[in-house]
């Protein structure tokens, strides 16, 4: 593997970025209009914009890398389930991995992968801000100050559903441990990874681990919670191998692009 | 600066935010770099948050302004880098908002290392209406990416805070 400027292993690198932000924002995005209170209807909305903000930077910047004349609207809409590099915790539905397919969502279970996620963004956002790649740095840094904003919101309600009631505490445990073993793949590093990071392209994630875990501990303390135990349990997402939930939320996100092909708005 | 860049500059401080109306785009300080070579200008902006669907509405009618102000050609180049912060926005800018209803935003704290919860913040944030200190946030996020919701408890005012990032 190369992993130069420019290389496969770059672009498929930026995808992956793009793709995780891209697929969490639309999945919040499904809460616009049924959020549990006005205020949260509109925190969520304004985090899903943020997350879609930073994707068409990037998605934008892997067409260009790219140089076949992809744009974002072909990246995000006109590509099927195996071409997405999300992992896989993004793409789970709002209702939790146990009670899937179910209608709606579970507030503690989107607080939490908020939480996991954002704290994760945080930590690589902050490496990536002094990338090689001058564009994927600016998208880093530009992206943190919003990041670090997105944990805040997820760290007061984590703090004030665990250390609420008897039934909300359980509810956000139960939450924090069916998605626990999904944050695995956030931190494990592949030769794709070591390639653009020989570079200084992009990091190893397993280097921005301790930092992670560091960042929630003063949350998960409050919160009276338990950070579970590691698993044995890997999720394959950005590689391409998604769980059965990605093609239901695509199917949504790119049916009217594709009924109305090169539209705009 | 030549006649024809004043006349540029001059056209971009007719260009409003279309969420905000009262601010120009060279008040919210988004404006990095304006270039003239004949009648072809090149105006190089920053956006605000990545999401900001107004971004995009902007571009259009800087490029509209330009084209009134005689520019045959103009070119908007999008920099990213250094990223966009509420410091750039002028003293004019933060009165005019303050008038309009909105509190305008603080100086950026440098980022502390460890993020602080929203509960934990201070409020620090001064009613527009009356001036007030007395204040409290009712919601991180308000009915704009650049935007939080607070409460006056003194004229007990709802208003909006322009949040410093």
């Amino acid at each position: 593997m190369s992993g130069e400027h420019g290389s496969a292993e770059h672009i498929e690198y930026v995808l992956r970025l793009a793709d995780n932000a891209l697929v969490l924002g639309q999945r919040l995005a499904e809460w616009c209009g049924h959020g549990p209170a006005l205020e949260e209807d509109i925190a969520l909305t304004n985090i899903a914009l943020d997350l879609i903000g930073q994707a068409r930077l990037l998605l934008d910047h892997a067409g260009r890398l790219e140089g076949k004349g992809r744009g974002e609207d072909e990246l995000a809409f006109l590509r099927e389930v195996p071409d997405f590099r999300n992992a896989t915790l993004a793409e789970l539905p709002n209702s939790g991995v146990a009670s899937a397919g179910a209608a709606g969502g579970d507030y503690a279970v989107t607080i939490v992968r908020n939480l996991l996620f954002s704290a994760y963004q945080v930590e690589l956002w902050q490496a990536l801000a002094k990338s090689a790649d001058p564009e994927l740095a600016a998208i880093a840094a530009k992206s943190l100050k919003e990041a670090r904003y997105h944990v805040r919101h997820a760290a007061d309600w984590t703090i004030r559903l665990g250390d609420g009631t008897e039934e909300s505490h359980t509810r956000i445990e139960r939450a924090l441990a069916a998605l626990w073993p999904y944050t695995h793949e956030l931190f494990a590093t592949d030769p794709l990874e070591q390639a653009v990071a020989r570079h200084g392209i992009g990091v190893e994630s397993a280097g921005l681990r301790a930092g992670w875990l560091e960042a929630l501990a003063p949350t998960a303390a409050e919160a009276t919670l338990a950070l579970p135990p590691d698993t044995g349990f890997r999720s394959t997402g950005k590689l391409g191998r998604h769980s059965e939930h990605l093609g239901f939320l695509l199917a949504e996100m790119q049916s009217l692009h594709r009924q109305h092909p090169g539209a705009m708005w | 600066m030549s006649g024809a860049a004043a006349r540029a500059w001059q056209a971009l401080g007719g260009v409003v935010d279309p969420e905000i109306p009262v601010l120009t785009v060279l008040d919210l300080g988004i404006v990095r770099d304006v270039g003239v070579v004949g009648d072809a200008v090149e105006v190089v902006i920053t956006p605000t948050y990545s999401g900001c669907p107004a971004t995009h509405v902007i571009e259009e009618d800087i490029r509209r302004a330009l084209a009134a102000a005689g520019f045959a050609e103009a070119r908007i180049r999008t920099s990213l880098s250094p990223a966009w912060t509420t410091d750039w926005m002028t003293a004019e800018g933060r009165d005019k908002l303050r008038k309009f209803g909105i509190a305008p935003p603080g100086a950026c704290a440098p980022s502390p290392a460890k993020i602080a919860l929203f509960r934990a913040e201070a409020a620090g944030v001064d009613c527009p209406h009356c001036g007030s200190t007395h204040t409290e946030r009712l919601a991180a996020f308000g009915s704009t990416a650049c935007k939080a919701l607070y409460r006056c408890r003194d004229c007990r005012e709802p208003f909006d805070h322009f949040k410093p990032i």
